[in-house]
């Protein structure tokens, strides 16, 4: 018992010293451009087809599902407001966290621990290569960008989505749909949706990176990263987005 | 399959490990190694696997901490040295793998140019391109230049991983079981490389393996790590010159006597 409770320990040392060195190598030179913009490429372009497929649906099924609801109160009119509120303060940054935590943090968690086993983070090391910089700075800057510019995406593509499921059966222009939208969202909802992306590209970065890059050696520490970078991401982003609801309503 | 001696400084100690102790957990690895490797010198330590071989390479070269003692590379106290000081002395450090360690997502080419590109910055395209040339044309592999790792045998992947050690030009090398896993005449050409670049690149080196051919082929001075500690040392007959039974028959099934 006791020597579980120790362990627990030193894995929080290790976390907080995981997190305060991403903090020192973020800002001493040498910067790794170059990688950045290739794991900005590998995360965030590679991941289009993906989330657009998903945002679409999310937008699309929404809707669908919406309409009887306001309908019964023969407030069907209200559903571009609806699905806009729903898709920029909730679904849009949510959405793509999952979304990104099964592609993306899948892909680092595996990719980092193989290197792991394969004694390739020790060549950078011996070779004099910063790995921490070079394979977890970059890769966290990526995903911190990336969700962000993925989650407007989603956002902007699940809204066209609840277009497309609107004039199934209504006649309604898109000028007229978006002006509704635009309408509807305020600024604070942007902001949200911002901060969260945010935060949820920083931890999906942050927890597939520890995960991979203190994996246990041998191939079964790859799967065993893999499947642990998706469901530590996930959870954790799940309770994150239940703080940053509480401390918006608090500041709304 | 007599070594070449090559030109050794015996006043020149560019590795000294001085009662070095280290343990994993409840296991005592390294149980107060002492251990000095001469300039130009080709040192092999033979051991069983899981003797802490590779333990004590990557202690010098830092990328472990040792439980207790000192460890001075190039005349540098490795426990003392923080990263950036570290990562200054791992560039006169050359570490070939056992499993060669190269970089899976990239070609030969990129594997090569990957610690030159990162630690000279100041270097043109051109005087990048000849330096890897250079050292593919060293280890023999000039047309594997755009191949990836996945499509090179055991052996080239070896020689490659050496190429990219020897393309920062280290004046310490180490290899870790550079023989294993490969055929009896792979294993030759991979000694012969050794005395190669050791003859060539004028290189002091640490040689882990558990290869007797290998360490005959290669060691100027053989060290035998036995429970924790170097207890036989000197030249390859002088350490199997025994009775003892934790050393002959590591002799007896290499040679098939």
């Amino acid at each position: 018992m006791r020597n579980k409770f120790e362990n627990l320990l030193i894995e929080f040392a290790r976390i907080h010293r995981f997190n305060v060195r991403f903090f020192k190598e973020l800002f001493t030179p040498p910067y790794e451009v170059k990688e950045i913009i290739r794991q900005c490429y590998e995360i965030g372009w590679k991941s289009f087809p993906l989330i657009s497929l998903t945002g679409f649906i999310v937008g699309f099924v929404f809707t669908k599902q919406s309409r009887p609801s306001l309908e019964e109160f023969g407030a069907a009119s209200m559903l571009p407001a609806l699905i806009s509120i729903a898709i920029v303060r909730a679904l849009a940054p949510l959405v793509t966290a999952l979304i990104a935590s099964g592609k993306v943090g899948s892909q680092i968690g595996a990719e980092l621990s193989s290197m792991n086993v394969t004694e390739q983070i020790d060549a950078m090391e011996v070779s004099g290569t910063n790995p921490y910089k070079y394979l977890i700075v970059s890769r966290v800057i990526a995903t911190t960008f990336m969700i962000p510019v993925l989650t407007f995406y989603v956002a902007g593509i699940g809204l066209f989505g609840g277009y497309l499921s609107i004039i199934s059966k209504d006649q309604l222009s898109m000028l007229s749909f978006f002006t509704q939208v635009f309408e509807s969202i305020k600024f604070i909802d942007l902001f949200a949706m911002v901060f969260r992306s945010i935060v949820f590209g920083f931890t999906i970065g942050m927890v597939s990176c520890y995960v991979g890059y203190f994996s246990s050696k041998g191939t079964e520490g790859v799967g065993k990263a893999a499947n642990s970078a998706v469901v530590a991401s996930m959870f954790i982003v799940f309770i994150e987005e239940l703080l940053i609801v509480q401390i918006m309503a608090l500041l709304s | 399959m007599k070594k070449q001696v090559f030109d050794i400084n015996y006043d020149d100690c560019v590795v000294d490990v001085q009662n070095v102790y280290k343990s994993f957990g409840e296991r005592d690895i390294l149980k107060g190694v002492d251990l000095k490797l001469y300039n130009g010198e080709n040192l092999v330590v033979l051991g069983r696997s899981g003797t802490g071989k590779s333990v004590l390479i990557k202690l010098i070269s830092g990328l472990l901490k040792p439980d207790s003692g000192e460890i001075d590379v190039l005349g540098e106290r490795v426990n003392d040295l923080d990263d950036r000081e570290l990562q200054k002395l791992r560039l006169r450090i050359g570490f070939s793998f056992q499993n060669s360690a190269l970089y899976d997502s990239m070609t030969v080419r990129e594997n090569l140019e990957f610690p030159l590109v990162r630690n000279k910055r100041n270097l043109s395209r051109a005087e990048i391109d000849k330096a890897v040339e250079s050292v593919l044309e060293g280890v023999g592999l000039s047309y594997a230049i755009n191949q990836m790792p996945s499509e090179l045998s055991g052996g080239q992947r070896k020689r490659i991983g050496i190429a990219r050690t020897l393309i920062l030009q280290p004046d310490i090398m180490m290899y870790d079981e550079p023989t294993a896993g490969l055929d009896p005449l792979t294993c030759l050409e991979i000694n012969e490389l050794i005395n190669q670049v050791q003859e060539q690149y004028k290189t002091s080196s640490i040689v882990i393996t558990h290869d007797l051919a290998c360490a005959k082929m290669v060691g100027d001075r053989i060290v035998m790590l036995l429970d924790g500690k170097f207890e036989r040392e000197g030249s390859f007959d002088k350490i199997f010159d025994t009775e003892d039974e934790r050393v002959r028959p590591f002799y007896d099934y290499n040679f098939i006597v």
